[in-house]
């Protein structure tokens, strides 16, 4: 397999975990909330295209985008006993209600895992030269580029966008100026669930097979990108995301075969390191010795 | 008398799981297993509190110490021949290894001991999410090498025919024994200073306060007494895989820490107690309860939910615990 190939799945993966951990980002920024079940939200959207399968396209896709927005407002206005408390309780808590709604799914859809046939011809693929890209990587790289772009226009160029950045700076002086905790904390989930129901759809036709635990197998490695990527920006947390995507797909490749079963301690081994040199984030300025949280 | 009212930080967590070891060794033999596994689950939340609750850095690292100290009091009590069926690649030092019960329990602490001193070395100078994030890695590094490396252990597959010692005096004595040495380092000089350091770092740093090789000692104090639980633990189910001790068992205790109260021992132990408790309900409701006269039965999987529910409602309404991380007090 040539280094090119290797380079163009390894950004395929990275755009995928960039997607959530934009959506964990934004959350974060306002909130300074880490939201484990913002997997959830995807697993939400997959199980709602499932549900959709027989129907016309755009259908299943305004139920996807639905259930996300749905249960993104729902998670938003449970959260606020949360605003006041310490960063542990925050941390166990949205994991509590990650551990909760896994235990819905599993209870609704079952343990075996649910096929989505979704848009199936974006999983042909085309050659270019020796190259063999599926469409969806490129459909991928193309979504994520746009969302990121959108993303950063909303937060430079809109009325809330500078509510948001002013919030994430300093929460209590954004408060004082007259900017609405609530709006701002609402408008952060609302994007973070269009983010995420994107990244349902692209992820869906990657990997069809949906689990009650789908979306938090996904949370997991992102969450660990966007604290390696630096939690202060949104976008340090993204690339972070993105690194951690691209990482896991390089060493897969460059691993020896008999020690590919290591591939995780590698890659974690890695997330020691670079958080041992660079404790504020690896796409940051600041070294943080001793943070807030 | 004011250094009994003190004591009592101590007497009542040892006071409640006695009862609880009491209780339960009065009750119906599938029952009592219920009970045995509460208590080794609150040695190990009590644990876990050893360093997250006198540092204030959260920790998902320490199922790794539980981890290698249930493999390493598993390794060192069944026959050689077993393990080298499970495993033919085992270090040999390792497969002649056979100890007794006693010594295989204080091995488990000193493995767990020695990883966390190990591991806590360079990651203890890491603070807040960072130090979070950097022990998860450890957590799934740990499980990676445990699972796949067998020359160190069965890698994937069950280690069973541990002998089950973990009975009602070992499972209460041993949980006993964890608390009273978290009370004791709460109490010592270096339990207070490290508790004021998490209150205000900056304070604490200039009046000459070492935090890193504060949180260094409670994190070694820490992964020994989680070592030693392991130890209990698979003594108690007398079989043990990797993924038993793995990331639903790290947030598990978390939850149950926070649950009862992050910043007390009291805390600690009803957390455990409380949700290991609502569990056992739940699944012998699953299996159908007899409340005298009527049977209720739930149907399969309404524990989770029901489980979540009480976790997610607690934490959200009582964030800083049902203790409000406060011991218990006669005062």
């Amino acid at each position: 397999m040539s280094v090119l190939q290797t380079l163009v799945d390894a950004v395929a993966l990275g755009m995928v975990y960039a997607l959530v951990a934009l959506g964990i980002g934004l959350v974060f920024g306002v909130m300074r909330l880490v939201n484990f079940a913002h997997g959830e939200l995807i697993t939400a959207g997959a199980y709602a295209l499932m549900l959709t399968n027989d129907l016309p396209l755009a259908v299943g896709l305004a139920a996807c985008f639905g259930a996300v927005v749905v249960l993104a407002l729902a998670m938003e206005l449970a959260y606020r006993p949360l605003r006041t408390t310490t960063p542990t309780t925050m941390l166990v808590t949205t994991f509590a209600v990650s551990f909760l709604l896994q235990a819905v799914a599993l209870l609704a859809f079952g343990a075996r895992g649910k096929n989505v046939g979704v848009l199936p011809e974006l999983n042909r693929a085309v050659s270019i030269g020796d190259l063999r890209v599926r469409w969806v990587t490129l459909v991928s790289i193309a979504v994520g580029a746009v969302l990121l772009g959108a993303t950063a226009l909303i937060l430079a160029r809109t009325d809330i966008g500078l509510q948001m950045r002013a919030a994430a700076m300093d929460a209590r002086t954004a408060q004082l100026l007259g900017v609405r905790a609530s709006t701002v904390i609402r408008f952060a989930f609302l994007l973070a669930a269009l983010v995420a129901a994107s990244a349902t759809v692209l992820l869906t036709v990657q990997r069809p097979l949906v689990t009650p635990s789908y979306g938090f197998q996904l949370v997991i490695p992102a969450l660990v990108g966007v604290v390696v990527g630096g939690m202060d920006r949104l976008l340090s947390a993204t690339l972070g995301g993105f690194a951690i995507g691209f990482a896991a797909a390089v060493l897969g490749d460059v691993l020896p075969a008999d020690g590919r079963v290591f591939l995780d301690s590698a890659l974690f081994l890695l997330v020691i390191l670079v958080l041992l040199v660079r404790p504020g984030g690896l796409f940051t300025r600041s070294r943080a010795a001793w943070e807030r949280v | 008398m004011r250094r009994l009212a003190e004591l009592s930080g101590l007497v009542a967590p040892v006071l409640l799981l006695a009862l609880v070891g009491l209780v339960g060794s009065f009750t119906s033999r599938s029952v009592q297993f219920q009970f045995r596994f509460a208590l080794v689950m609150a040695a190990i939340v009590i644990a876990l509190y050893v360093f997250v609750g006198n540092s204030g850095v959260v920790s998902f690292g320490h199922v790794s110490f539980v981890a290698v100290g249930g493999f390493a009091a598993g390794l060192t009590t069944v026959p050689e021949a077993l393990k080298l069926s499970l495993s033919p690649d085992l270090f040999p030092f390792i497969a002649s290894a056979e100890v007794g019960n006693a010594v295989s329990l204080v091995l488990a602490a000193g493995v767990g001991g020695v990883f966390a001193l190990i591991v806590g070395a360079p990651l203890m100078r890491l603070s807040g999410l960072s130090a979070g994030i950097a022990t998860f890695a450890v957590l799934v590094i740990t499980n990676n090498v445990l699972r796949n490396w067998e020359a160190i252990g069965p890698g994937a597959r069950t280690l069973s025919l541990v002998p089950e010692t973990s009975g009602f005096l070992q499972a209460t004595v041993g949980v006993i024994a964890v608390a009273a040495l978290a009370f004791a380092y709460q109490r010592s000089r270096f339990g207070r200073v490290l508790r004021a350091s998490s209150d205000d770092p900056a304070a604490a740093q200039g009046t000459g306060v070492d935090i890193y090789r504060q949180r260094l000692l409670a994190f070694t104090l820490s992964g020994a007494l989680a070592g030693f639980a392991g130890g209990l633990l698979v003594h108690l189910l007398g079989s043990i895989t990797t993924q038993q001790v793995y990331l639903d068992l790290a947030f598990l205790t978390l939850a149950m820490l926070v649950i009862g109260g992050v910043r007390s021992l009291w805390g600690a132990v009803v957390g455990a107690l409380l949700v290991s408790g609502l569990n056992s309900l739940l699944l012998t409701a699953e299996r159908g309860l007899s409340l005298g006269v009527t049977e209720l039965t739930v149907p399969t999987g309404t524990r989770l939910v029901t489980l979540g529910v009480v976790m997610a409602l607690i934490l959200l309404f009582r964030p800083r615990g049902v203790t409000g991380g406060r011991e218990l007090s006669l005062r």
